[in-house]
């Protein structure tokens, strides 16, 4: 059977949306039993501490209260919550419960009741007597600072990721490629720039939350809003330490993620519950807990070294990367990584040597963990705001300055792990960028005459498609009566559309219409295998086990047709329809088909393949930016943002817009907006959406997206990826343009008024 | 206390907590559809109608409900899929759990304002957070749908 | 979120002046901010069934019900013709419209807070309160009160013929403002307010052709808090006085 592509290509309507749309009860919170324990955390008001005495017998008097537990009540064996394939990267540094506190907000203690209300009486009730100790805050003072987040011996790390827990270390390393001092001796001209970005929340509208209760085989069942479903079974039964066996996860509809569910941040908490009791147990974070207490993006300060020709040659690039993750090690090791893995290779065509270094530390100071970009958005905010001085330095447009050395279809990257560019249409986004916000008339800057200066900036883009030699996308499908498919996917769709448009895929496979299959949402005791949604995997990985298993399904069809038919498979085909005999002698329709397997049959009609890649090709972006800045207070408002967006074949043109769009207006937010500020004592102050202030559709301009289609011959039908590239290029593209404005370089976001007025001042 | 109002059409009698929020009574009463989205009256996922205006039923007591008209998008659903099907056609519900409160206050703005321009529209529902589509989407569908046959 | 163990529905002012004479009693107004307070109370007292919830103009002045809504005084006709529409500008950047339906202009103004736009705003108009028990006010002089046990019944501003204006910056658009400022000016009477220092807004009166708005910032103090530093808010002070001066004298 031939594939034509119909499904793939267009903008189909999520399977989901008509629920969504009418409100229909489909989240976590909405299909909770009702007599749910409700389960809180008491979080401690210092950054490090450990508990000398606690004393919950007040507490446990409150009418309502079912069980309050301490740090003598878990498990004492460490483990992460990341959501990383096993063995995980990340060091084993927590328990659910720790005598040592180390950040305000840290768990001390787990409290759950019949009612909010008891929960809340019984958390002021109990008493914790803390022995307060020095806290290290500042992620440049935390490496080899004597003061230790993680002292305790039981702290393990598994993977060789420089991980020394007596040093404040979570990771360290360096990766390089020829002689980077050599080079850069030799270069003409040298940027040499410090960059600082923030902690900044995914701010997923809804929070973290997970409820569970025991079933009827004494298993565990977790139902959570997660990313990571097959992750959170293996979390659980670590961090309680029970047998995997005892635990069953199912994700119903998801209220955003970008990462934030990457981590398992809220389930551990009902899920100890419901052991200790035998019932059924909810914990619903407040937005005041996900924003003090959960998974955000990695602080970095990122040192970037750039050598060049006079004639605007990029000939070496040496960056080093300091990443905060805080208290615990979730993604420290790995973030870190993209932070120059996913910038550096953006100039593969001129850099003749690399190095890139890093260590990522411990501070006393919220946990991080993974956030869209994924310490790519960190590290392409520095090298692209270094190549952006540099054009400036050679008094050249920095578009031409990329155009002469950016990477391109064919060109190998040694700084991408070796990877080559097969497929590549990042010279073409940036041609159509250019027209699209007419950059030979706007650049540098126009004075508008009225008090304010129009800027516009450039800045490209690029993130994987999975993780290569890692990741693993599995997927079911089985004809039923009538002919209609079930599609099995443990891939998490959060808002994503997956379910879609991995149907969509399906659909083209198997010659059949998006509606004549069905999906199901993710069940660890009955889908097939997942790493999970993150990494850029779910359309190249997991599409691509659609595909394998759509061939295998094929297969099965036409033996089991022709079997009926009563010739050999070699004499048969499939159109999707039917099976028929090549000689025209016979077909049987697929709806005959699935009903007959259903009598007297002896093999299954469905088919499971698992789909792993040796390489990550990746999407390219460019994204460019108008802002208007008003002269005399620096107040910078956005006027326009243009992207174009490689990532191979759009499947859902539709939903590649919306992501795209969607991960600009975070970008947008992280460059303007997004300010995690910390009092003395390492509370932090943007606790809430009155502080934390996401943008709202006022402040996002005007954001315009266009696609330029490379073909990923290893890609479902030509895909690569679009969640994640799409949030890169904003920091960058935005500084440019207010340096191009008014002459100032913010090297730390978010790019404020303020900063840009004292930048203006001293410039005078 | 006692309270006496109209949900969604049905009369409603009703015993509820002096300090009850109205977001916590409707969803006991089954109207799933209004969401949490914060606590600090930022982000008008809990938008409800209450005598037709859209208010965030996260900041109003319960007890004001009393005597008052209170719609959700249940209420509403034929109005919420006609403009739901313009916003799923432009893929940008997306994650879903922003749009009622959208929803909700789309189809106020569309009895408020006549013939509103695109600054007038970003005004009115600005204070409907939305963290997975940048806005332009929603932009495309509300465009689209106020533009539809028989619309305004 | 708030707790309480008893809700009124006000029949009388009195009555609500009697019942708010319990410390662990409030009043509510729009319950946006109140919501969130942790502090345990007693009776939540509603004004919201007493008919103080109208804009009525009369020849000599405006009175707005405490229980007015920001969306009232947004769109009220008269109100924004007679003051250049700066009921419109203090009020359209506050979160967004449902939080506008439901937050009152006795509670912004009650409440005193140091990111009130509509303090800023009413303190440069001839504006005083109507309290139940301290009786009228100016709006200045009440700014600068003790929190007490009083209920704020209306808001009046008399129609004495100034022209005003109002502007802030924020960070994002329906934040609170970074700074908020407003003049009037009546003839060469020209009254200024500037809130969010971060502190509550104060009035400042000069009677001259051409105000110096250098000089006229300088006469409040500023400080820091997360959006943004006080030396900041002194330039911006600085610069938005001068736009609104220039603007009222080219009106």
């Amino acid at each position: 059977m031939e594939r034509v592509m119909k499904a793939v290509g267009s903008p189909v309507m999520k399977k989901d949306a008509m629920a969504l749309v009418t409100g229909k009860p489909v989240y976590t919170d909405d299909i909770a039993p009702k007599d749910c324990l409700i389960v809180k955390v008491l979080r401690s008001p210092h950054a490090h501490a450990l508990i000398e005495e606690i004393h919950t017998e007040a507490a446990c008097q409150v009418p309502g209260i079912a069980a309050i537990l301490t740090w003598k009540d878990v498990p004492q064996k460490r483990f992460t919550m990341a959501g990383q394939t096993y063995p995980e990267p990340s060091p084993y540094d927590r328990l659910i419960l720790d005598q040592r506190v180390r950040f305000v907000g840290d768990a001390a203690a787990i409290v759950a009741g019949e009612s909010e209300e008891a929960v809340d009486r019984a958390l002021k009730l109990i008493k914790v007597k803390y022995q307060v100790l020095p806290a290290v805050l500042d992620l440049r003072e935390a490496k080899d600072n004597e003061i230790l987040v993680h002292p305790e011996d039981t702290w393990k790390s598994f993977c060789p990721v420089g991980a020394d827990n007596k040093r404040n270390l979570c990771a360290s390393g360096v990766d390089q490629d020829g002689d980077v001092e050599k080079v850069l001796a030799d270069c003409d001209i040298i940027i040499e720039q410090t960059y600082h970005t923030k902690a900044n929340q995914q701010a997923m509208m809804e929070t973290f939350r997970a409820f569970t209760y025991m079933d009827a085989y004494g298993r565990i069942v977790v139902t959570a809003s997660t990313q990571v479903p097959f992750h959170v079974r293996r979390i659980i039964a670590h961090a309680l330490d029970i047998p995997k066996s005892k635990v069953r996860v199912i994700k119903p509809r998801i209220g955003g993620g970008f990462g934030a569910k990457q981590t398992v941040v809220a389930e551990v908490y009902p899920a100890i519950v419901t052991i200790k009791t035998g019932r059924p147990a909810k914990m619903v974070y407040s937005r005041y807990e996900s924003q003090i207490a959960s998974s955000p993006r990695h602080e970095m300060e990122l040192k970037v070294r750039l050598g060049a020709d006079r004639d605007g040659k990029i000939r070496a690039i040496d960056l080093y990367t300091l990443s905060n993750t805080g208290a615990y090690g979730e993604h420290g090791p790995t973030t870190v990584g993209l932070s120059g893995h996913k910038s550096i290779p953006l100039y593969s065509s001129s850099v003749e040597a690399f190095r890139f270094a890093y260590d990522v530390v411990y501070t006393n100071r919220m946990s991080a963990g993974a956030y869209r970009g994924y310490g790519a958005t960190q590290g392409i905010f520095a090298v692209e705001s270094a190549v952006n001085e540099l054009a400036e330095k050679l008094q050249m447009d920095p578009v031409v300055l990329r155009e002469k050395n950016m990477v391109r279809e064919g060109v190998h990257m040694p700084a991408y792990y070796g990877e080559t560019a097969d497929s590549c249409a990042l010279d073409r986004c940036m041609a159509k960028a250019k027209e699209m916000i007419r950059w030979d008339e706007k650049f540098p800057s126009r004075d508008m005459g009225n008090g304010k200066v129009r800027g516009v900036g450039v800045a490209m883009s690029m993130q994987g498609s999975a993780i290569s030699g890692v990741d693993v996308g599995s997927v079911t499908i089985k004809v039923n009566d009538d002919g209609f498919y079930s599609l099995m996917v443990g891939a998490a769709d959060m808002g994503t559309g997956c379910d879609t448009t991995l149907s969509q895929v399906a659909a083209d496979c198997l010659g059949c219409s998006v509606d004549d299959i069905i999906v199901h949402g993710v069940d660890t005791d009955v889908s097939p295998y997942d790493s999970g949604s993150y990494a850029s995997s779910t359309m190249y990985l997991t599409g691509g086990a659609v595909i394998k298993t759509c061939d295998r399904l094929i297969e099965k069809i036409i033996a089991r047709g022709a079997e009926t038919l009563g010739c050999s498979p070699e004499e048969a085909d499939f159109d999707g329809k039917r099976v028929y005999r090549l000689d025209g002698q016979g077909e049987i329709s697929l709806k005959d088909l699935g009903n007959q397997a259903m009598c007297n049959n002896r093999t299954a009609l469905e088919a499971t393949e698992s789909n792993s890649s040796p390489i990550s090709p990746p999407p390219f972006m460019v994204g460019m930016a108008e802002v208007e800045i008003d002269k005399e207070t620096g107040y910078v408002e956005l006027i326009d943002y243009v992207a174009v967006v490689d990532c191979g074949t759009p499947v859902n043109p539709n939903l590649v817009r919306v992501q795209t769009e969607g991960g600009l207006a975070q970008g947008i937010g992280m460059a303007l907006f997004e300010e995690i500020t910390y009092s003395p004592k390492g509370q932090m102050y943007e606790n809430s959406f009155m502080q934390y202030k996401i943008p709202t559709r006022l402040d996002v301009g005007k954001i315009r997206v266009e696609v330029e289609s490379s073909y990923e011959k290893t890609g479902p039908f030509g895909a690569k990826s679009i969640g994640e590239v799409v949030i890169n290029t904003p920091s960058p593209a935005i500084a440019s343009a207010v340096a191009h404005a008014v002459g100032v370089h913010i090297r730390e976001l978010p790019i404020t008024a303020e900063k840009v007025f004292f930048g203006m001042r001293e410039k005078r | 206390m006692k309270i006496r109002f109209t949900l969604n059409g049905t009369n409603r009698e009703i015993d509820i907590k002096p300090d009850m929020l109205l977001i916590d009574l409707v969803r006991q009463l089954g109207c799933y559809s209004v969401k949490r989205g914060c606590e600090t009256s930022n982000c008008g996922l809990c938008t409800v109608l209450v005598d037709g205006k859209p208010v965030l039923s996260c900041s109003t007591p319960a007890a004001r409900a009393d005597g008052k008209d209170v719609v959700t998008l249940e209420g509403i659903e034929e109005e919420a899929a006609a403009f739901g099907r313009f916003l799923a056609g432009e893929g940008a519900e997306q994650c879903g759990f922003c749009s009622p409160g959208l929803i909700m206050n789309v189809l106020a703005m569309e009895k408020e304002l006549s013939h509103p321009n695109e600054e007038e529209i970003k005004e009115y529902l600005a204070g409907n957070l939305c963290r997975c589509t940048g806005y332009m989407g929603q932009m495309r569908a509300i465009e689209k749908y106020l533009n539809r046959e028989g619309g305004q | 979120m708030i707790k309480a163990r008893e809700y009124v529905k006000a029949e009388s002012l009195s009555e609500a002046w009697e019942l708010n004479q319990k410390k662990s009693s409030v009043i509510l107004g729009g319950m946006m901010w109140l919501k969130m307070s942790s502090l345990p109370k007693g009776t939540l007292i509603d004004l919201s069934g007493l008919g103080l919830d109208t804009i009525e103009e009369t020849e000599e002045e405006f009175r707005i019900g405490c229980m007015c809504t920001l969306r009232q005084l947004e769109l009220h006709e008269g109100l924004n013709q007679y003051f250049n529409g700066v009921f419109k500008e203090c009020t359209r950047h506050i979160v967004g419209v449902q939080f506008r339906n439901g937050a009152t202009a006795g509670g912004s103004v009650f409440g005193r807070y140091g990111f009130s736009d509509i303090l800023t705003c009413l303190m440069a108009l001839d504006t005083s309160v109507e309290l139940y028990q301290g009786g009228i006010v100016p709006i200045a002089e009440f700014a600068k009160m003790p929190y007490d046990r009083d209920v704020l019944v209306s808001i009046r501003i008399r129609k004495d013929g100034r022209k005003a204006a109002y502007t802030t910056q924020r960070r994002t658009k329906t934040d609170f403002p970074l700074i908020a400022c407003c003049a009037a000016r009546k003839g060469s009477e020209w009254y200024f307010s500037v809130g969010a220092r971060p502190a509550r807004a104060e009035l400042v009166a000069v009677s001259s052709a051409a105000p110096d708005p250098e000089e006229i910032a300088e006469r409040f103090s500023y400080g820091d808090n997360v959006r943004g530093s006080g030396e900041y808010r002194r330039e911006l002070a600085k610069i938005y006085l001068a736009r609104l001066i220039k603007g009222l004298k080219e009106a």
